[in-house]
């Protein structure tokens, strides 16, 4: 083509090399774990793009993994170890070396270990590396360790678990590709970010319906074909409201219910005495059925029996017995669970729950799937078919942070159940290595005689309670946990309560710690309610001795987060394209229904400041300290190379490491085997996962599925290929129970006594949420709730340049008439004012949202300066944190204790119970949103705050043909 | 020429973004920043990065609409960038001739190294798809990312634009819109896809997939509740469990 | 949209001086002036100077002024290619126009020509500036009829207070400028309250329903923005006056640009000589200010069309 003055024709280069080397890991930009190709050029991050082949994002990368490099090259990352100078709180800090760090932090760690363990309380946030933590923990020899899961969702982890072994939470699937109808609950985003989009994305061109149910209408509830803004904390009220129009129409998967539940199993009617409600159980302890074919009772789990579902049974030593099942049906039955009395509660109207009923059991029973693919149950039997119930369910936090969650998520779990719409064809699917005995064999260690100075505890920190023995308490009822966690405020606390940790600490309740060990969570900030007062808990001090009340703080973050400036010593973590990490299937596995599947990090790139990755200062500090596990007999590092070496080397149990794949020598074997020096590199080599597809044959009732339960139990997942029974009638939450209605020994204070009685319902139940029935609702009319945006992971993502121009504040949204009531318009300042305190926030109006709601995006809000900052950014003058009016601790009762503001089962962090009122701000009240803080001034090593960023100049045209530039 | 030139092939390449589908998380708005800053147009820089009046340069960005008052409203997300129109003003006004369409394929484009930086162009353009380069002095805008598309450094699978390829949701797909036979001018015809302000008439390439409408009648000839089943008179008094009183079930 | 203070100050000064240019040319061409040296300097010097300086204003919002000549090129298609091809044209006759009178002292013959051709490209160049805004489609303020017809009269308005002034100050006036500063003083006072009754009685032909295309989902408002701060789109194009402040500033731009310099060119006409100068002088101040108020005014009252994706309800 001729080139010319008028004819300014470009040249175009189309084929440009976009990389000099493609190197394959994790995201971390959240907890989803997609697998990335990082394409590197010129010695810098190019581009990053998802791993088509990858068995999480299969190619597709959101906002947040789309801006990685920004994460990685930003401002506000650390730089060397710091030691506190000035008052905590004020981030006045020397720079030291890590021998130093090191040094310190051993001192401090095995001063504690040799006198007493639990005065380390050591809690790790957002990580993915628990399988390592909490085994360091254990190896410590104290029990107070946990992860956020307890701030997080562990309502529907526990919930899930005690009633099908499994759960939603990244845990388990709707089955996108196959279900024709699905109900949402309350989920903005969950850990499942990129499968969510795609698989609603699949469901919705198969012309399946999607109802999703949120006071909120944005996201996923936009794209849902019905939309019901519930009140918040009330959904299960209308769950159990779609059970009873389901039971009194006989609308119920009665096969599925015999073969795979146990409310066939007798329960023992013996009102007022110790075994009342428990099962009723033969000569091996084994449960009974009452078998209609011989008239008498029979080994429940046995094949081939026909329990009754409905009587009442005399049983040999002359005890009444009932089926579960007549139970249940008897309860729900009752008109007051008639969608009428859930219309009160919920707001939705009875005729839309009564038409939500009629098309769930129209899809389930008129328009049930078969897969002509043969597959053999627990006892052996073959079936031709896998017939599929295809309605889908799938819940999150809207359920999980209330303080009526676990309730909630069992009603769920139970109506998924009596649909027979549980891992079947088109219905909810376990993700390997799910499902387990609901619940596991596994229980919380930290007994007294558990806990031994210089002495490993005999088993993890946290585990799953079957009864008031496995608690962890004192004689007298007081809990053993820092965090309270396993004590009979929250008995079935699986995850621990990381955000009681601070307030406890702060009060000596039970006892003082000396070290709070944390990482990866920004306690002083988003991850804690009251967050002011908790930022005085960090500083105070003892009158007395005026040493701190936390004596010690040690924090490993990565970033110049809120929680830096409150710590004693500061270990500075790589970022996620410099370490190796492991997504264990011993912690939060990428598993899918179709395939076991487990993943790395490798680095990308080398660190080019004084930082660590903080796993493997963990293993450093453990042979340091002389841990078992990690130290030779000659007194030597075990795993000299660190986390790498940890990770290929370390025997969880003969044969089974942290990864699965490519295990024994030869490297030819999986799940279990010997170590394979080559693991990693073979990680490497297939784009840093391993998957292990699971045959169609296996992929569906895996409950009862005997070759996928033989496959489970051969690699390890399960202890032995038992089918795995539905626990509808839960009868762990009955143990609980009767003792608080005086049986047996281990006795919960009689403050308790009503609580456990009331909530630990063998079968779910509703109650309104504790802190609306704690205030007066008249004063605080509102709920106020947050939401996760789906192009900011918490606080990280505000120090990235690129996700912060989309969230650089966050308004409060309220519903426009409600708006119009008390005058307010878009852009006014209003205040949010609940029992415990007030922010201030700027309006705006919108139509999709309850008219008794407000809410906020979560943890756009920052302390001024923090994260390096500009102190004139929107994210610290106009943005807000919610957490500031949530109290983590509910209203004064009348003997003056003061529950955590948790779930009474499980203790999770009840932060959508939230009760709020607005008043508009006066005219004379300033443009700036409240609470302020005082400024953070960046460490002085922190790089400048650019004015001006141009990532990529060094790829352009011009900069490659003037070479600089 | 910054004419609009004779289309030589007959081929408009283009997007297809299906507003049915989009969640709004604004994947494919970063994604595309990603790509196009270590792209043809690199870099697309940020002003005060880290502080007050942040601002970059992006080729997409997504909105959030609601439609309606109250319980007949809805939300929809709408991602935004160039149309690669049929008849561009904004190729038109350019007084220099770096704004050009491309005769081959359709695609809109500037030239930086004659961009005189007047702006025009986006006082033209109706829809916001012009991104000044303030640092640079040169508008820039969406390449329909010319450098993925033909690039023979990817796999085949890989040229797409890069909002396309990350799209988790799978809103948004590339394709010839000249061609009636291509996958993206049969989803638009089948769906009904249209032109935002085909009043202005520029014609835009790109077509937007109308959000479905809603159901909450599922169908509207299937019952809208379920039929208690009555206790007969000799069950009379069963406590309503009388359907499953004498079921024969076997485990 | 955003008032870009450098194209204010081009568009009122080139007009202007285009203006005084057109009469210098028309009046010579007509011979109804003498072509008087230093009434001639006087004047070329001011048009030239307003014409280069609004050109030299006009290159600083460019990105690269440096590669300004580039804006030559495309005259076959875009009016603001075709202005500066004028401009820079224009110097050829303006120059041999402006030897003749300087230099010589002649209005005949070539040199009547070159008026002529002074007087062609002066209206040419103004046409080519508003036809710069008017086929903006996606301005409804400015994609009318009314933006030419109010670049031309502005720029005989201004040129005709500026030649009103200089005839004045060498003693060349005649009842023939009068009539022409008066007559163009209605015509510009016409325009402009047509122009406006217009803007405020036409409906928005595009909503947010057509921008996005979601028009049978009832009212389009804008929940969230793509970005929380201002992005450059929201900065060029998202100026926006209050209606309060926009009546106001009209009425302002009112005074200043026609009913003061109005009665000042009167009272050039009828008051007492000593009055003369002086208020031909203020007239000239004030019609300048006016003028580029009514420009501020011509942008902030202009809405674009991309805002419609931003939040506001009409265009
Ligand atoms: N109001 C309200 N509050 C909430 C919630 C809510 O919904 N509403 N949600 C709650 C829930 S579910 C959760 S999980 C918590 C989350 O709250 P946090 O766990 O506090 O989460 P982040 O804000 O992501 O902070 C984690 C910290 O990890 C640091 N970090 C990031 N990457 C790395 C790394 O590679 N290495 C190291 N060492 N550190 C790193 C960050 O800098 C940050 O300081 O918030 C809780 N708080
Ligand atoms: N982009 C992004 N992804 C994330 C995170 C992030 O910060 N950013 N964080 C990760 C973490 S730690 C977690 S725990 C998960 C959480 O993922 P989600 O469970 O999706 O978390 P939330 O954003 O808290 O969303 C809760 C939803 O429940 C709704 N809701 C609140 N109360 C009720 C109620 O009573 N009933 C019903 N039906 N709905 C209710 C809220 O409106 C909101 O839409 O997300 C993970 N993924
Ligand atoms: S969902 Fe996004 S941020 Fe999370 S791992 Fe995947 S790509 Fe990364
Ligand atoms: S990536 Fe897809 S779903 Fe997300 S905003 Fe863009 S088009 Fe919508
Ligand atoms: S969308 Fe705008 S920039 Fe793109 S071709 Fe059309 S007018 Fe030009
Ligand atoms: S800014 Fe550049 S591309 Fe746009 S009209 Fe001006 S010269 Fe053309
Ligand atoms: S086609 Fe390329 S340049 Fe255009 S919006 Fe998509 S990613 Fe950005
Ligand atoms: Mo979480």
């Amino acid at each position: 083509m001729t080139r010319g003055y008028f004819d300014p024709i470009e040249e175009i280069d189309t084929s440009p090399t976009v990389s000099d080397e493609i190197k394959y890991t994790t995201c971390y930009m959240c907890a989803c774990r997609c697998g990335i190709k990082v394409h590197m050029k010129d010695g810098g991050i190019r581009y990053i793009e998802g791993n088509r082949d990858h068995p999480v994002n299969k190619g597709v990368l959101c906002a947040k993994g789309s801006a990685g490099i920004m994460n990685h090259y930003s401002p506000a990352r650390l730089t060397k170890p710091l030691r506190r100078v000035g008052e905590r709180g004020k981030a006045e800090f020397k720079e030291i070396e890590w021998d130093e760090a090191l040094e310190l932090a051993s001192t401090w760690l095995s001063d504690i270990r040799e006198t007493d363990p639990r005065k380390l309380a050591f809690f790790t946030g957002r990580d993915q590396s628990q399988a390592l933590t909490g085994w360091w923990a254990s190896q410590f020899g104290t029990p107070n360790h946990a992860a956020h899961g307890g701030f997080c969702s562990v309502n529907m982890a526990a919930g899930g678990i005690y009633t099908i072994g499994g759960s939603f939470w990244e845990f388990g699937d709707p089955d996108w590709d196959l279900t024709k109808y699905m109900l949402m609950f309350g989920v903005a985003e969950d850990h499942d970010s990129n499968p969510i989009k795609a698989g609603l994305s699949k469901l919705k061109s198969n012309g399946a319906k999607f109802v999703s149910l949120n006071p909120i209408r944005t996201g996923y509830s936009a794209i849902a074909d019905e939309w019901i803004g519930i009140r918040p904390g009330t959904d299960g009220k209308f769950v159990l409201a779609l059970v009873h129009e389901l039971l009194k129409a006989d609308k119920i998967d009665l096969d599925y219910i015999v073969r795979y539940t146990n409310l066939p199993w007798l329960v023992i009617e013996n009102p007022g005495h110790a075994d009342d409600g428990l099962f009723a159980r033969g000569v091996d302890g084994e449960p009974i059925c009452w078998d209609t074919g011989t008239n008498q009772a029979a080994d429940a789990r046995l094949a081939g029996v026909s329990p009754a579902l409905t009587g009442t049974f005399t049983l040999e030593d002359g005890c009444k017995a009932v089926p579960a099942f007549s139970l249940m049906a008897t309860r729900y039955l009752d008109e007051s669970y008639s969608p009428e009395s859930a219309e009160k509660e919920t707001g939705v109207p009875a005729h839309t729950i009564r038409r939500i009923a009629a098309e769930i059991a129209d899809v389930a029973f008129e328009q049930q799937i078969e897969i002509d693919q043969p597959w053999t149950d627990w006892a052996g039997r073959r079936h031709e078919k896998m017939i599929g119930r295809p309605v889908s369910m799938h819940a999150m936090r809207g359920i999980s942070a209330h303080s009526n969650g676990f309730q909630t998520c069992r009603a769920i779990h139970m109506l998924q159940i009596l649909l027979g719409s549980i891992d079947c064809p088109g219905g909810f699917r376990y993700k390997p290595p799910f499902p387990k005995p609901a619940p596991p064999p596994l229980k919380p260690t930290g007994k007294p005689d558990q806990i031994v100075p210089n002495t490993p505890m005999p088993g993890p920190p946290l585990g799953f309670p079957a009864g008031p023995e496995d608690l962890l308490v004192e004689e007298d009822g007081t809990p053993r946990r820092i965090d309270h966690a396993y004590s009979w405020e929250a008995p079935i606390a699986a995850h621990g309560m990381m955000h009681m940790v601070i307030t406890n600490a702060h009060n000596h309740d039970p006892y003082p710690v000396d070290l709070l060990f944390m990482y990866m969570a920004n306690m002083s900030w988003n991850s804690s309610m009251n967050t002011s007062g908790t930022k005085e808990m960090l500083t105070a001090k003892d009158e007395k001795t005026g040493e701190y009340r936390i004596p010690k703080i040690m924090y490993a973050d990565a970033y110049f987060s809120e929680m830096v400036a409150y710590a004693d010593l500061v270990l500075p973590d790589t970022t996620y394209l410099e370490r190796w990490d492991c997504v264990s299937l011993l912690d939060r596995p990428i598993c899918s229904a179709e395939c076991a599947a487990d993943s790395i990090r490798q680095p990308v790139v080398e660190p080019d400041r004084d930082v660590r990755a903080f796993q493997s200062v963990l293993i450093d500090l453990g042979s340091r300290i002389g841990l078992p596990g990690l130290t030779n007999e000659d007194g030597s590092p075990k795993y000299p190379g660190g986390y790498p070496d940890y990770l290929v080397n370390h025997e969880r149990a003969p044969g089974i490491g942290s990864l699965a794949g490519w295990r024994g020598e030869d490297g030819k074997s999986h799940g279990t085997g010997a170590p394979n020096k080559r693991q990693l590199d073979k990680y490497v080599e297939n784009g840093c996962y391993w998957e292990h597809e699971i045959p169609l044959e296996q992929q569906y009732f895996k409950h009862a599925n005997r070759d996928y339960l033989e496959y489970a139990a051969s690699v390890g997942f399960i202890g032995s290929a038992n089918q795995i029974i539905l626990q509808v009638y839960s009868e762990p939450l009955q143990k609980f129970r009767l003792a608080a209605q005086g049986h047996g020994e281990v006795q919960p204070p009689d403050e308790h006594r009503e609580r456990i009685e009331k909530f630990f319902d063998p079968m779910p139940i509703w109650y309104p949420p504790f802190e609306g029935e704690a205030i007066d609702t008249n004063e605080y009319p509102m709920h106020a709730l947050t939401q996760r945006p789906m192009a900011m992971y918490h606080s990280w993502g505000s120090q990235n340049a690129w996700l912060r121009q989309i969230h650089g504040a966050n308004p409060l949204y309220i519903n426009r008439q409600t708006a119009e009531i008390h005058d307010i318009e878009d852009g006014d300042w209003v205040w949010v004012i609940s029992h415990h305190n007030r922010v201030k926030a700027q309006a705006k109006l919108m139509e999709g949202v309850n008219d008794a709601t407000v809410w906020t995006w979560n943890a756009i809000g920052k302390q001024s300066g923090a994260w390096n900052l500009d102190p004139d950014s929107p994210e610290a003058r106009k943005g807000f944190l919610l957490n500031h009016v949530i109290s983590e601790l509910l209203p004064q009762r009348g003997n003056g204790f003061r529950y955590a503001n948790s779930d009474p089962v499980t203790g999770q962090a009840a932060w959508y119970d939230l009760r709020v009122r607005i008043e508009k701000c006066g005219a004379d009240e300033s443009d700036v949103s409240e609470p302020q803080f005082a400024t953070l001034e960046p460490p002085e090593a922190l790089p400048k705050r650019p004015g001006i960023l141009r990532y990529g100049r060094m790829y352009s045209r011009t900069f490659k043909k003037g070479g600089g530039g | 020429m910054t004419q609009i030139p004779q289309n030589t092939t007959g081929k408009k390449l283009g997007l297809v973004i299906d507003l049915d589908i989009c969640v709004g998380c604004h994947a494919c708005a970063v994604n595309c920043k990603e790509w196009n800053t270590g792209g043809h147009s690199a870099p697309l820089p940020d002003n005060n990065p880290f502080g007050d009046n942040a601002e970059g340069v992006w080729f997409n960005r997504v909105h959030t609409f609601e439609c309606g008052n109250g319980a007949d409203s809805r939300t929809v997300h709408f991602p935004r960038s160039c149309l690669h129109c049929e008849q561009p003003a904004c190729v038109e006004v350019c007084p220099t001739g770096a704004s050009y369409k491309r005769a081959e394929d359709g695609i809109v484009l500037v030239n930086e190294d004659i961009c005189i930086g007047c702006k025009l162009c986006s006082w033209a353009c109706p829809y916001g798809a012009r991104e000044y380069d303030g640092d640079a002095g040169v508008m820039k805008k969406c390449t329909l990312c010319i450098d993925r598309i033909y690039n023979e450094n990817l796999s085949e699978e890989e040229r797409e634009p890069a909002c396309v390829a990350t799209c988790p949701a799978n809103a948004r797909h590339f394709g010839d819109l000249g061609d009636p036979s291509s996958e993206v001018s049969r989803m638009v015809e089948e769906r009904g896809g249209y032109d935002l302000m085909p009043e202005l008439q520029y014609q835009p390439v790109n077509k937007y997939l109308p959000p479905r409408p809603k159901s909450t009648g599922y169908e509207e000839e299937r019952p809208q509740r379920l039929t208690p089943i009555n206790p007969t008179s000799e069950n009379e008094d069963a406590g309503g469990l009388f359907p499953w009183l004498d079921r024969v079930l076997s485990r | 949209m955003h008032p870009a203070y450098s194209v204010i100050i081009f568009t009122t000064f080139s007009g202007a001086g285009y203006g005084l240019l057109f009469l210098m040319g028309l009046f010579a061409a007509g011979q109804w002036i003498e072509p008087d040296r230093w009434f001639g300097f006087t004047g070329f010097f001011f048009a030239f100077t307003m014409i280069v300086s609004g050109l030299i204003s006009s290159t600083y919002h460019l990105g690269h002024p440096e590669r300004a000549w580039r804006a030559l090129s495309q005259w076959k298609s875009s009016w603001l290619s075709r202005e500066g091809v004028l401009a820079v044209a224009g110097f050829g006759p303006f120059a041999l126009f402006a030897f003749g009178w300087v230099i010589l002292e002649s209005h005949d013959g070539a040199w009547r020509l070159f008026a002529i051709l002074t007087v062609l490209f002066a209206v040419l160049t103004v046409y080519a500036t508003s036809m710069i805004y008017a086929t903006l489609r996606t301005i409804r303020a400015w994609f009318n009829p009314h933006t030419v017809r109010a670049y031309l009269a502005f720029a005989i308005w201004t040129g005709s207070i500026w030649f009103n002034l200089l005839t004045h100050l060498f003693d060349l006036h005649t009842p023939g400028i009068g009539f022409i500063v008066l007559a163009s003083g209605i015509l510009i006072w016409w325009f402009k309250r047509k122009y406006w009754m217009f803007l405020d009685g036409s409906p928005s032909w595009v909503s947010p329903n057509s921008a996005t295309g979601l028009n049978d989902l009832g009212p389009v408002r804008l929940l969230d923005s793509p970005n929380t701060q201002e992005n450059y789109i929201q900065q060029e194009m998202g100026f926006k006056i209050a209606r309060k402040h926009a009546v106001k500033l009209r009425r302002w731009a009112f005074l200043t640009f026609f009913l003061i310099p109005y009665c000042l060119a009167l009272m050039t006409v009828e008051a007492e000589a000593w009055l003369k100068i002086p208020a031909a002088i203020l007239a000239v101040g004030f019609v300048m200010v006016g003028t580029m108020i009514e420009r501020w005014l011509f942008f902030a009252e202009a809405k674009h069309t991309v805002m419609l994706y931003y939040g506001a309800e009409d265009s």
